[in-house]
């Protein structure tokens, strides 16, 4: 019989490659009058970082590691050898309570390996979100890990007691989703993101007679993609990710560069992937969602530049469209420029209104100067260099060693 | 020069009734010394000319923002403050970032915030004895003046436990109701066992493959580690990470066992009954995987038709819609809501007919947060045409429906001049009648309200029309 130390050294370490922490957006909630413990709905608190320079918000556990499934890229799959453990609902639950009392973290993020059924996992999971709702009066976060097949009711109750869903997507294609996890279907993952758009939108209109439904998944669902464990290049990545937030309304895609883990599949690549990569793609998402840019424009070559920013790179490759009159551009060719941010192009677009912005304000504005000038002019800046061969060379920095300490 | 005390509990509520006061007296921001605790003895200490006084009235945005430039530890913070509003009450504009006191004041609200920000964050409890109910204690030190401003968070959050959160000024006692006092004689509460397993967590969920020591230092700055548990832990995980990720790179991966692996698969990937072959239940499950044309890859699921294998009607719509794609069945959206209104008012037994689409998958654009429908073409159009013909094959309709050009291009081989053909009965080539309408979503786009109230009523003429050619 392991102890509760020994299992939540195995079911943490098993959960560290779900790389979502989020704790934002939950339904407002908080525990002023004295009956439960815990609150939420403001900003995520990251309580403490790892060395991976990743954020603990969250406890991230696995309430158990036995898996039925051999998807090759998961350190679980039937076919590892590593050693076992499983959770019973009350330690999942007394880890949580404990944890979250002494303001370690926000809430439970809880996935698991799949045992005996789909159906019977879910439920277990289920029976620990609604014992940490229902008996210990929890306000915090809890993000559940809905499992690919479960059933219907499973999931509705599941949504009911969690602020946000989610269920993995694990591979930017369908051939390498099937290549690397043969019992998990792409379609049937996609249906059952559909089913909590469904349920979400339902939850959010009022009955026939006026009164509110109950929330479900207030802080929406996300989806995790591994990147580099298949031969899908970014251009795949990105256009996955532009399809599933039109499709299911996600609130994030999270990336994940596939990572070694012990005792490996054959199947798997030997060589990771850049870190970098990652990044990149994130900056990428982030430029699909706020920055008005479509796949086509910031993947066309198939690859993101490793060197340089993936808005930086479409700038240098479009220098026919810049300099941009800061004070004449419209809003969304300013947020084209490498530099300025979506804050500062609000803050530029507002201040114009008051009078011609100088070059001189643009720091307090929020502009990182040093990379926007070859692109901007403005009263106190022309633009200089934008038919400067070398101009890449100032955005493409030395490389430089990542773990050093 | 006037001089002005503030208390170390309750400085800034002070400073605004002080501010006050010095504004209705008309004393200028210069004459003004400010001390927070005790006054030191100062030599130029007396009494400022009075000039002309006024009561200050500052936007909220302003107040908000200089009252947390007020918990910062610059010790120039009251007198700018207050050189700030009197500024702000002779015609300054607050928001204009390029005023240098303005632009202070917002940096300082922002570190200050950051620090309330990371006390939420770094504050640990430690359990501690008592006789009622769960009392916690925790010893932090913010970099700021931040305990006032940082604790009501902790009063929302844990309030059905008694708290405390002691810092070197100030410290916070929770017991149903906040209260402040200056800080006597500090202790850090001793340890408990809890401690252990969060270290335990810690440690683990650390992944030694991806070490990223300037990215965690950037978020939990070193100042704050002495009074985190796990953080004694870093040195070595770092240490460590590379040995442990080169012994994952050595380690083959073994085979498990072959009998595990088969118990494994088949409970896996159960059993499922397998429908009998030419039924309208097969042919769903076949179309379900069905990947003749490229809008497979993009839509969630084929939306196959529905309604009893034996129906005397089927409509014949265009293509499935957002939610259509969502939810794996026909005519569920605002469309098909038109639909079902219109039929049962036509007197259709909703019940009793089938309704498919010409295409069945959703063909649509991604922008952003939503998905814009796209017409289908001809090709695909042509390769969905296997579905459609089988779905006649097996329901052997009395009357076809078709709704819209795409419907009427499908079953007839041209959807040209469907307005002309409206309301009129073609044939299909084994002499099945179809009648021809417009699409339901045709009537909800009209932007026109009375053309739109015609056109729905010429849409109910239709249905009635199909009513009675079934009936007959």
């Amino acid at each position: 019989m392991k102890s509760l130390t020994e299992k939540l050294a195995i079911l943490s370490d098993a959960a560290k490659y779900d790389a979502s922490c989020a704790s934002s957006g939950g339904a407002k909630r908080d525990s002023r009058d004295g009956k439960g413990v815990g609150s939420s709905g403001g900003s995520g608190i990251c309580h403490a970082y790892a060395p991976d320079g990743r954020c603990i918000s969250l406890l991230k556990i696995l309430m158990t590691n036995f898996c039925i499934y051999d998807c090759a890229y998961c350190v679980n799959r039937v076919s590892s050898k590593v050693e076992r453990a499983r959770f019973s609902v009350e330690e999942v639950v007394r880890l949580t309570i404990e944890f979250y009392r002494r303001n370690y973290i926000e809430g439970l993020f809880l996935s698991s390996g799949i045992i005996k059924s789909s159906d019977d996992t879910m439920a277990d999971m289920v029976r620990i979100a609604k014992t940490l709702r229902e008996r210990e009066g929890f306000r915090g976060y809890i993000h559940l890990k809905t499992i690919p097949d479960a059933s219907p009711e499973l999931i509705e109750e599941a949504g009911k007691y969690a602020d946000r869903l989610s269920i993995n997507i694990e591979m930017p294609t369908e051939a390498g989703l099937s290549q690397l996890a043969p019992e998990k279907s792409a379609k049937g993952i996609r249906k059952a993101m559909g089913e909590v758009r469904l349920r979400r939108e339902a939850s959010r209109e009022v009955t026939h007679t006026g009164k509110r439904r109950a929330a479900f998944a207030p802080a929406g669902q996300s989806t995790q993609v591994i990147v580099g464990a298949d031969a899908a290049d970014d251009r795949d990545v990105l256009t996955q990710s532009a399809n599933l937030y039109a499709n299911y309304g996600l609130s994030r895609v999270y990336y994940s560069a596939f990572s070694p883990i012990p005792d490996a599949s054959r199947m798997l690549p030997l060589k990771k992937p850049p870190l970098m990569r990652e990044h990149r793609l994130y900056q990428a998402d982030w430029l699909l969602r706020f920055y008005g840019f479509d796949v086509s424009e910031i993947a066309s070559q198939g690859m993101l530049d490793l060197e340089v920013d993936p808005k930086t790179a479409w700038a240098l490759a479009h220098r026919e469209q810049f300099p941009v009159d800061v004070n004449r551009a419209a809003r969304e060719m300013l947020l084209r420029v490498p530099g300025f941010g979506v804050k500062t192009v609000d803050r530029i677009v507002a201040a114009r209104r008051r009078g011609a912005v100088r070059f001189e304000h643009l720091v307090a504005m929020g502009a990182v100067t040093k990379h926007a000038k070859p692109f901007i002019t403005l009263p106190g800046w022309t633009s200089r260099g934008l038919d400067d061969q070398a101009l890449r060379a100032r955005y493409a920095p030395a490389p430089e060693q990542l773990s050093l300490f | 020069m006037r001089q002005v005390v503030l208390p170390i509990v309750g400085t800034v509520a002070a400073w605004r009734t002080e501010a006050r006061a010095l504004a209705a007296e008309g004393i200028a921001p210069e004459h003004v010394i400010w001390h927070r605790g005790a006054a030191p003895p100062d030599l130029f200490a007396g009494d400022a000319p009075k000039g002309q006084g006024r009561s200050l009235t500052i936007p909220r945005a302003a107040l908000a923002e200089i009252e947390a430039a007020l918990c910062h530890s610059d010790p120039e913070r009251f007198a700018r403050a207050y050189r700030l509003v009197l500024r702000l009450n002779d015609g300054l504009v607050w928001g204009d970032r390029s005023d240098p006191d303005i632009r202070r004041m917002m940096e300082h609200a922002k570190s200050v915030r950051r620090d309330i920000h990371k006390m939420h964050a770094f504050v640990r409890f430690r359990e501690v004895p008592s006789d009622g109910r769960r009392a916690f204690a925790a010893w932090f030190e913010p970099e700021h003046h931040t305990v006032e401003a940082g604790t009501p968070f902790f009063a929302k959050r844990f309030g059905d436990m008694d708290w405390v959160i002691a810092t070197p000024e100030i410290t916070a006692r929770f017991d149903g109701k906040l209260t402040f006092h200056e800080t006597v004689g500090a202790e850090r509460p001793p340890e408990d066992a809890t401690e252990e397993l969060w270290r335990t967590y810690y440690a683990n969920i650390f992944n030694p493959a991806r070490v990223m020591v300037k990215a965690m230092q950037s978020e939990m700055p070193k100042k704050y580690w002495k009074n985190l548990p796990e953080a004694d832990l870093i040195p070595g995980l770092i240490r460590d990470a590379d040995r442990r990720v080169a012994e994952m790179a050595a380690h083959e991966a073994e085979e498990a066992p072959a009998r595990r692996l088969a118990v494994a698969r088949r409970m896996a990937v159960p059993e499922r009954p397998v429908p009998t072959a030419g039924t309208l239940d097969a042919l769903r499950a076949e179309a379900a995987a069905c990947t003749r044309c490229p809008l497979h890859a993009p839509a969630t699921q084929t939306v196959f038709g529905v309604g009893p294998p034996d129906a005397e009607v089927m409509f014949v719509g265009e293509q499935p819609g957002d939610q259509e794609d969502l939810a794996g069945r026909p005519f569920v959206g605002p469309a098909g809501q038109v639909f079902d209104q219109e039929a049962e008012a036509a007197g259709l037994d909703r019940s009793r007919l089938y309704v498919t689409n010409a295409v069945k998958h959703f063909k649509f654009a991604p922008r952003g947060k939503r998905r814009l429908h796209q017409k289908p073409n001809g090709s695909e159009i042509h390769a969905c045409n296997t579905w459609l013909d089988q779905e006649l094959a097996l329901v052997k309709p009395k009357l076809i429906v078709a709704m819209g050009a795409t419907a009427l291009q499908a079953l007839t081989g041209s959807g040209e001049g469907i307005l002309k053909r409206r309301g009129q009965v073609e044939r299909l080539e084994d002499g099945t009648p179809v009648l021809v309408t417009v699409h339901p979503s045709y009537l909800l786009r009209l932007p026109d309200p009375e053309l739109a109230k015609v056109e729905r009523r010429r849409f109910r003429e239709d249905l009635e029309q199909a009513a009675r050619l079934a009936q007959s």
